[in-house]
């Protein structure tokens, strides 16, 4: 495959159904209402000279060099900023226009350093392009002149350089960083010969607010915002369609490679899920795949206190095989299990269960979505009929409200906060619930109507206020409700219950009555109201109910079934959808269908060929108890390091100590090998070949950059440990494994990779009835049929905060970093998140103490931590904040094993801990008492 | 409350369920214990009833009886 480049229209495309017919060099052209002359060029084989002028971004009109002659009309008008006319004739070359042109040129050249020969941008640079476009012969200004060509290069990102002196003052980074961003980070400082970009207030781009998303690198016309690898490697020769790795948004990236090796990773503009956009994970921090920790060899020992033994991997499957049919022959069949990965390909995910299902022999199969999403899969499935989200990302476009919840999307879910805070800008309603001020409450032309800043644990008490507002004051969608839904009569008489009114509630949540009113008519009567939450809602002992609670908002306001509404979970991993779609779950098979349903189940056992239980398995805690109690005794772990993710670290420490074997399926040799005594190399995603789903359902392709660097996929390495385990499971190539999939389950009935690749991405259901996947679930009406209203009665945690433990932990994620850091840490992106820190409010400081940059103890009733303190007013006063990126602090030490009680996903967000100095110095500095900001840009000297 | 695992969860749900008149309750927790766990401790909570070897909410008594 050759380097793909995608066509580049100019201005972005327009939308309606009015159309308007021009000519263009005497060619007819039919385009939308409102298209730019440069695009209707463009799109009838025309491109017109540009440098200003790129598809994503509006039209700007500074360069002067897209000018037209259009007949009637007086002058040379700039294509770009011109909008189509019915029966507009263009001229698009012109003696005149090319005079203008190269004049234009002249000038642009005359102030550029004339080193194409040696410049990493060779080949790739618009200028260059455009010199050729418009025929310059000669630059009659001469060089010699007043120029920047002696401008510093700005090389503090770890990622780009910024050479000023190769700025041609075009704004295209400065409108990428705003449009397409949404960070307003660069700006054009000067004015006239002294214009320049700047980054913040004249800083480097490391120390300004830039998120290095890279938008500006993409947008940049010459070199003089270029990649590292790029200035390192050289430019690269060919592409592979691929998808990130990262958060659940699921970006489609052009993985660009010189030879063999990777160079870059640029955002696909076809993309579906970021339609061109990136952030600083997915587009710069991939060095992780190549990093010297990455280890490459299967690996055995018989005790965890020996030392590893190199093997091949005949002997290390064989020795895994031999030792679990021990196992199981000692303690039963259902003393062995699995957990499989939502770092995983789907086809990857598939062949993990069905391994236990079948070559195990029984059900004690579970996936990391357990501890982030797995309240999704239950609230959604029993009010909607379907364990998923409601909407495509693009959906947000057309919102009037947007009710964020219990999620920072700014810094876990970037790409898709970059479409949410376009739609904000250009004047949707935002309401944020959430204990922490998220950068989305007030950043750059955002300001969130309504900031409910409620209490740790309080997530439903403040949804069925929103619910009684509704109720009680005539804001039900009646029609809706009528049409639509069951059981809301009996939902409604609960829910106008004096008890779950706002007044009532205020003392539990923190919030005050008028503003739960206001926030709630405001979602009511929005129009199109949108709800997308987090980790902040599933990480609660009431993360279901919660779930059940937002559902019936929605359902209850009509806010169900078309673009612009829904209820969208945030996914964490990339593909803790897919894993839950694959049978991930204990309780059910692919495609959500509980393993006690009959005809589901024979169909499996008739392909696979083996008897299935019908009864559920054990979940990852039920797994930890068993091993502590001696009734469990292998574990197998796909891709998932559950010694530092996974809550309350003893137990599970005591749990892995416990087990007579841990197999571990990793790139590294993460905190969960320590307790491992079989090791089986994994590969990163530019190994593998399958496909990961997001969280707007979109099943998007995995293509293969390189070999996998340890010889085997890891499809082939389980598919290999069943067979040796006596059960054959044989696949020539993934795309079988999916083709299987689609066998078994109906809302992948449409799904083949060689769909995929036609298609670009489905998103499921994709079936006879939706052979192109489905954008917008339950249009006409529910997946289970009537959309079910569930009583959500608030229910306190049984965590408690005390005069020992008064502080509440909450813990989150930053956008530098990712889930336990296994990758980001392996990148440049440390540079940014070294270490987590806690932050903590000025007064609780205060009283303790306690400075910026203190070391301080953390210490809740199971465990105890340290780590360094920020202070920051983000938090309300009693609510510290930390993230659980880096092993060292392991934040999970102090998080407790309270759990949801439908699925057990642990209460990550609501533990009671007591905050105190270890480094005590005699005075806090005036310095040390300052507020420093939280994000991507702080904690750097 | 009892440190014993399937107690501890058993009457988690059962808290949620307190809104419900009782024998509702208990069908509807008799109804999810089956759905979602495993046999081994769906036994092993009625190990507790009959044991009495861990304080069970009064809802759990019920639904484990459903549950036999």
């Amino acid at each position: 495959m050759t380097l793909i480049k995608e066509q580049d229209f100019g201005t972005p495309a327009q939308a309606g159904p009015a159309t308007v017919e021009v000519e263009v060099d005497g060619l007819p052209v039919t385009v939308p209402e409102g298209t730019s002359v440069m695009r209707a060029a463009a799109m009838s084989g025309i491109d017109i000279p540009k440098l200003c002028a790129t598809d994503s971004l509006e039209a700007f009109g500074s360069c002067r060099l897209c000018l037209v002659e259009i007949d009637g009309r007086r002058g040379t008008p700039a294509s770009c900023t011109t909008p189509c006319s019915p029966g507009m004739k263009v001229k698009t070359q012109t003696p005149k226009l090319e005079k203008l042109r190269q004049g234009v040129m002249e000038l642009y050249i005359s102030d550029h350093p004339l080193d194409c020969l040696t410049c990493s941008a060779n080949g790739d640079c618009e200028l260059q392009d455009m010199s050729g476009a418009v025929g310059l012969r000669q630059v009659r200004y001469g060089y010699e002149g007043e120029n920047h060509l002696d401008e510093p290069t700005d090389s503090s990102n770890p990622y780009f350089d910024f050479d000023a002196s190769k700025c041609i003052s075009c704004s295209r980074c400065v409108r990428a960083c705003g449009e397409v961003q949404g960070t307003f980070a660069l700006t054009i400082e000067g004015r006239g010969f002294e214009s320049k970009v700047a980054a913040g207030l004249g800083e480097s781009f490391m120390d300004s607010e830039c998120v290095s998303c890279g938008a500006c690198v993409q947008a940049c016309p010459t070199a003089t915002l270029q990649e590292k690898s790029v200035v390192q490697l050289g430019m690269p020769s060919r592409s592979v369609i691929t998808t990130c790795a990262y958060c659940g948004v699921g970006c489609s990236f052009k993985a660009e490679l010189r030879g063999d090796e990777l160079v870059r990773m640029v955002p696909y503009k076809d993309g579906g899920a970021n339609e061109g956009h990136s952030c600083v994970k997915g587009r710069f921090a991939f060095g992780y795949a190549s990093h010297p920790d990455r280890q490459m060899n299967p690996m055995i020992r018989e005790k965890i206190t020996d030392e590893w033994q190199e093997v091949d991997w005949e002997t290390a499957i064989g020795y895994a095989a031999t030792r679990l049919k021990a196992i199981q022959a000692e303690h039963g069949v259902g003393s062995i299990g699995g957990i499989t990965s939502s770092r995983c390909t789907n086809e990857e995910v598939y062949v993990v269960q069905k391994m236990v299902r079948a070559a195990f022999g029984n059900n004690n199969v579970d996936t990391c979505a357990r501890v982030c999403h797995s309240p999704t899969g239950y609230g959604l499935k029993q009010t909607f009929g379907e364990s998923a989200g409601t909407q495509d990302f693009r959906s947000v476009a057309k919102s009037d409200v947007i009710v964020v919840i219990g999620a920072n999307p700014t810094d876990g879910h970037p790409v898709f906060a970059s479409r949410m805070k376009r739609r904000l800008r250009e004047g949707a309603k935002l309401i944020v619930i959430d204990p922490r001020r998220i950068d989305l409450v007030r950043s750059p032309h955002i300001e969130a109507q309504y900031h409910l800043q409620l209490a740790p644990g309080t997530n439903v008490a403040v949804v069925n206020a929103m619910a009684h507002v509704v109720v009680t004051e005539g804001l039900v969608d009646r029609s809706f409700v009528d049409d639509r839904c069951e059981e809301f009569d009996e939902w409604a008489e609960f829910i106008a219950r004096p008890e779950n009114s706002p007044e009532a509630l205020e003392i539990i949540s923190g919030i005050p009555a008028e503003d739960l009113r206001g926030a709630a008519r405001l979602y009511a009567e929005a129009g199109n109201g949108a709800i997308y939450y987090g980790l902040g809602v599933t990480e609660h002992s009431q993360g279901s109910t919660m779930v059940m609670g937002m559902a019936n908002l929605a359902m209850a306001t009509g806010n169900i079934g078309r673009e612009g509404v829904g209820v969208n979970p945030l996914r964490g991993q990339n593909n803790v959808q897919g894993s839950c779609d694959m049978g991930s779950f204990p309780h059910e098979l692919p495609g959500y269908r509980h393993v006690s349903d009959d005809a589901v189940r024979n169909v499996f056992e008739k392909l696979w060929e083996r008897e299935l239980l019908s009864e559920p398995g054990l979940r990852i805690p039920n797994m930890f108890d068993a091993a502590v109690d001696g009734t469990f005794r292998a574990l197998y772990v796909q891709g998932e390091d559950i010694a530092q993710s996974d809550p309350n670290t003893n137990h599970v420490h005591a749990a892995l100590n416990a087990l007579d074997l841990c197999i571990v399926q990793d790139l590294f040799l993460n905190e969960t090998a320590k307790f491992a005594h079989v090791f089986f190399p994994g590969t990163s995603f530019l190994e593998k070949d399958g496909t990961f789903t997001n969280a707007e359902r979109r099943i998007n392709r995995v293509r293969p950059v390189m070999a996998p660097k340890t010889g085997k996929h890891e499809h082939e390495i389980v598919s290999d440990l069943a067979e040796a385990m006596g059960y054959p499971m044989r696949y020539n190539h993934p795309s079988e494994i999916m083709d299987e999939i689609a066998t078994l389950t109906p809302t992948f009935a449409g799904v083949s990779f060689d769909r995929l690749d036609k298609l670009g991405s489905i998103q499921w259901p994709c079936n006879e009835s939706a052979p192109e996947g489905t954008p917008t679930m339950h249009v006409d009406e529910f997946t289970r049929g009537k959309g079910k209203f569930v009583q959500t009665a608030y229910v306190p945690t049984a965590e408690r905060s005390t005069r020992k433990y008064p502080l509440i932990l909450t813990t989150g994620r930053i956008l530098s970093q990712y889930n336990v850091g296994a990758q980001t840490r392996r990148t440049g992106n440390v540079a940014w998140h070294p270490e987590d820190i806690l932050e903590i409010h000025p007064h609780d400081a205060e009283v303790r103490g306690i400075g910026s940059g203190d070391l301080v103890g953390m210490a809740s009733r199971v465990g105890t931590t340290t780590l360094h303190a920020v202070l920051s007013d983000r938090m309300p006063v009693g609510v510290v904040y930390t993230t659980f990126h880096h092993p060292v602090t392991g934040a999970n030490v102090v998080t407790t094993d309270n759990s949801d009680w439908a699925t057990n996903c642990p209460e990550y967000k609501v533990t009671a801990v007591q905050v105190e100095l270890r480094n005590p110095v005699p005075a806090q500095s005036a310095e040390a008492q300052q507020e420093i900001p939280v994000g991507l840009g702080a904690h750097r000297d | 409350m009892s440190h014993a695992p399937q107690a501890k969860m058993a009457n988690e749900i059962a808290v949620q369920f307190r809104h419900r008149p009782p024998g509702e309750a208990a069908q509807t927790i008799a109804s999810h214990i089956q759905r979602f766990w495993a046999p081994r401790m769906v036994q092993q909570l009625i190990g507790h009833a009959d044991n009495r070897d861990a304080e069970l909410d009064p809802l759990i008594v019920e639904a484990v009886k459903l549950l036999r």
